[in-house]
């Protein structure tokens, strides 16, 4: 009888499922996983769970009317997907934008990174077992989304950008209330360093996990702060200097290994916590400069109807890395293709090939540590 | 290095029957663009991948665009390289009816996932591509909606796929004239 | 003992409320005690499922942040749909989501509660002209309370949730569980 029960005992695999409704994915998300016991052998995983046919209805409204749709392609950092589709739009017209809005876009974006970041820090921290830090990072999260509600009028879904400008300019006393809480979040954010990223426990838990080198990572698409965590030195503010980035001063953190190996869960936790800084300080010098120019330029010339013809790529370093929106107007009011090109899409495309030999424990921290959204994926 | 740079440098590689048509217009292509004959795709990705002074170590984006119009189906990439920071796009133009074209798979490893959506929501066959599933839509969905002619079906597994107009179902129909006057009578007889 | 019997004194209205409850074993006014104890109960200890689907479970989780603190009503997260009784579908319902919405509500014990969270699932909002969104969830699964906006604030889940416990305190728990009171 028990060698019936006990035959093959040494390579016994048994599939299971993880998701889609799964509290500590992020978002829906699927993995079929084949695993020997604690080991995986396979993660495949299955997206889709929410595709909104984002790319199909631009097909079917005017540009402008678009603006709406693109905060749902990233809904935690909803700005950058915002500017992404403005700056196509103004590249296929070639319409500049007036100093000041690019100012108030900087700013915007960069309010909305640490935003976006606290979120994934938090949410990863969460997922590997520590709930305190996700509270934390919300209340943070929680006055930026007061900011930027008094900015714009929306706590998620911010729809302020527009195609050759913003829509509105700052509030009286706005820039003032932001600087004091910069000034404030910059140390909060060297006590969450001694709190959870200089951790013991929380170093034992990510160091040397699911390593991805340099090369790979540009192999597989790797993007933003992913691309970062594996060593790789390039962002597209620096590197490309669109926006008016080259005016300020930052620097671009990089993983380096301290615990382990370049390229593991540690370091692209610690790439995160690194840029909230970094965002930080942007935010000091853009909001110094910001009165430098006239108030009431906020949108540049834009022709009398919008119907370009032709075909742009434009390109933002949004919160997950580099985001792409190709567009191809043919003389109507409506495009007649927009494809968002997102930095989680291709993050998802490196689990199955990096998921084999990993423990079921550490799919989760690899998953947290990329920083995915769902309807980036899908869109 | 240019587009047109490396677009001449790679016509004198693979001659003009493969490499083709540059359309640099600055008022109407942003990015400017070239065609690639889609069965060599393959031998120019790995040599503008290889090639040192090229070093295109990037597959920005995979794009599948339907034209109905001219029966094509057009699958443009856009390229980068970080070392170099020069980008590229290239276009393969396919038949409509029977679009296919070799995998890029084994020059960049991200080609997967994008040709994978590129498949689901457009219908191009990439041959030789280790998986081509459905990626974002169901296993038994019939169709590839980015394509312009395609038609909604009017339900999912019994899910219905249109929600009625609130206004139209509150809409009240008036009766018509001699309607209510025999409504009117009734009452009265009775 | 007076001041004890009090504070549970039941409210205003109560007897026509309770009236026509026919075929009690017990005396009326002690079903109507133990009835008005089990929902007070229940109405105050509503754990929903964690369902976030799309931009409305960021405001989800943030309504059960520091500042929105949902937890105070009694209303705590649960992963699982077994010891779950409030569905709250946050978010953008896709077909493909639509048949596990379904299997995950067969799976939830009765008495269940649904709230439909953000204009998406209310009625497919932003995305009527998407081939892969489903237009409501009510179409699927019977829903208790909508909850518009795209998002709604936080300030209105939690709207949605007290609606949630009225609609709790008003039912006659032991008729429909036992058939008595
Ligand atoms: S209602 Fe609005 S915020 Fe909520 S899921 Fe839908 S689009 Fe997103």
């Amino acid at each position: 009888m028990s060698d019936v029960i006990f035959t093959n005992e040494m390579d016994e695999e048994m599939t299971l499922n993880m998701g889609p409704h799964h509290p500590s994915t992020h978002g829906v998300l699927r993995f079929i996983i084949q695993s020997d016991g604690e080991i995986i052998r396979k993660a495949v995983p299955d997206v889709g769970y929410l595709h909104r046919s984002i790319e199909k209805i631009g097909e079917r409204c005017t540009y402008p009317g678009y603006m709406p749709y693109t905060d749902r392609v990233d809904y935690v950092a909803a700005m950058f997907a915002n500017e992404c589709w403005a700056t196509a739009c103004e590249k296929l017209m070639g319409i500049e934008v007036p100093k000041r809005a690019q100012y108030l876009r900087v700013i915007s974006c960069e309010l909305n990174r640490i935003a976006s970041h606290m979120i994934a820090i938090g949410a990863m921290a969460m997922d590997i077992g520590a709930t305190t830090p996700f509270m934390w990072a919300l209340r943070e999260r929680e006055y930026i989304n007061d900011f930027i509600e008094e900015l714009c009028g929306a706590r998620l879904t911010y729809n302020y950008h527009r195609i050759g400008g913003v829509s509105f300019d700052m509030p009286k006393g706005w820039a003032d209330k932001v600087k004091t809480w910069v000034d404030k979040f910059v140390p909060l954010m060297e006590e969450f360093d001694r709190l959870i990223t200089y951790n013991e426990i929380y170093i034992q838990r990510l160091a040397n996990v699911a390593i991805i080198t340099g090369k790979e990572a540009k192999d597989w698409g790797l993007v933003g702060p992913n691309l970062r965590g594996s060593g790789v030195k390039w962002d597209l503010r620096k590197d490309d200097g669109y926006s008016v980035y080259s005016d300020f001063e930052f620097a671009v953190p990089v993983g380096k290994g301290q615990f382990g190996a370049v390229g593991d869960c540690w370091d692209r936790f610690y790439v995160r916590s690194e840029e909230c800084k970094e965002s930080g300080k942007i935010l000091q010098q853009a909001l110094a400069k910001i009165d430098e120019h006239p108030e009431d330029d906020l949108v540049g010339k834009l022709p009398k109807k919008i119907k370009p013809e032709g075909e742009a790529y434009s390109r933002v370093e949004s919160a997950r890395g580099d985001m792409g929106c190709y567009v191809i107007g043919k003389g109507a009011e409506e495009p007649y293709r927009c494809r968002f090109r997102t930095g989680s899409f291709t993050a998802m495309g490196i689990i199955e090939a990096k998921s084999p030999g990993l423990f079921l424990a550490d799919l989760v921290a690899l998953i947290a540590s990329f920083d995915v959204v769902a309807p980036e994926i899908d869109r | 290095m240019t587009p047109d740079a490396i677009f001449k440098l790679l016509q004198e590689k693979f001659g003009t029957e493969t490499v083709f048509d540059f359309h640099g217009d600055p008022a109407r292509d942003k990015d400017p663009w070239f065609q690639i004959a889609p069965w060599e795709i393959e031998n120019v990705c790995e040599h503008l991948r290889s090639e040192k002074s090229l070093d295109f170590d990037y597959l920005e984006c995979i794009t599948g665009v339907d034209y109905p119009d001219d029966k094509r189906i057009v699958v443009v990439y856009h390229l980068y390289s970080y070392g170099k920071k020069h980008r590229v796009v290239l276009k393969a133009y396919l038949e409509r009816e029977d679009p296919a074209m070799p995998t890029l798979v084994n020059v960049w490893s991200t080609a997967n996932w994008q040709e994978r959506e590129c498949f689901d929501l457009l219908g191009v066959l990439f041959e030789g591509h280790p998986d081509l599933r459905r990626l974002l839509l169901p296993d038994d969905w019939e169709g590839h909606p980015l394509r312009k002619d395609y038609e909604e079906k009017e339900d999912y597994h019994g899910i219905p796929t249109i929600r009625p107009n609130p206004i139209e179902l509150f809409k009240i129909t008036l009766p018509s004239k001699e309607a209510s006057k025999e409504a009117a009578k009734e009452p009265a007889k009775a | 003992m007076s001041s004890n019997l009090n504070l549970m004194a039941p409210p205003k209205g109560w007897d026509a409320k309770y009236s026509d409850d026919g075929g009690s074993v017990l005396s009326t006014n002690t079903d109507q005690v133990i009835n008005w104890m089990l929902n007070w109960g229940r109405a105050n200890s509503v754990w929903y499922m964690l369902f976030g689907l799309a931009c409305c479970a960021i405001e989800l989780m943030q309504t059960g942040g520091p500042r929105g603190d949902l937890e105070r009503f009694g209303a705590a997260p649960r992963p699982s749909p077994r010891s779950s009784d409030l569905f709250i579908i946050a978010g953008t319902l896709t077909y493909k989501m639509g048949l596990r919405v379904k299997r995950l509500y067969d799976q939830m014990a009765e008495p269940r509660f649904v709230i439909s969270m953000g204009s998406c699932s209310n009625c497919g909002g932003l995305f009527q002209y998407a081939y892969s969104v489903c237009k409501g969830v009510d179409q699927i699964i019977p829903v208790d309370i909508y909850v518009p906006g795209c998002p709604p604030r936080p300030e209105a889940l939690l709207e949605g949730l007290l609606k949630i416990q009225d609609k709790i305190k008003n039912e006659k728990y032991l008729q429909k569980r036992y058939g008595v009171g």
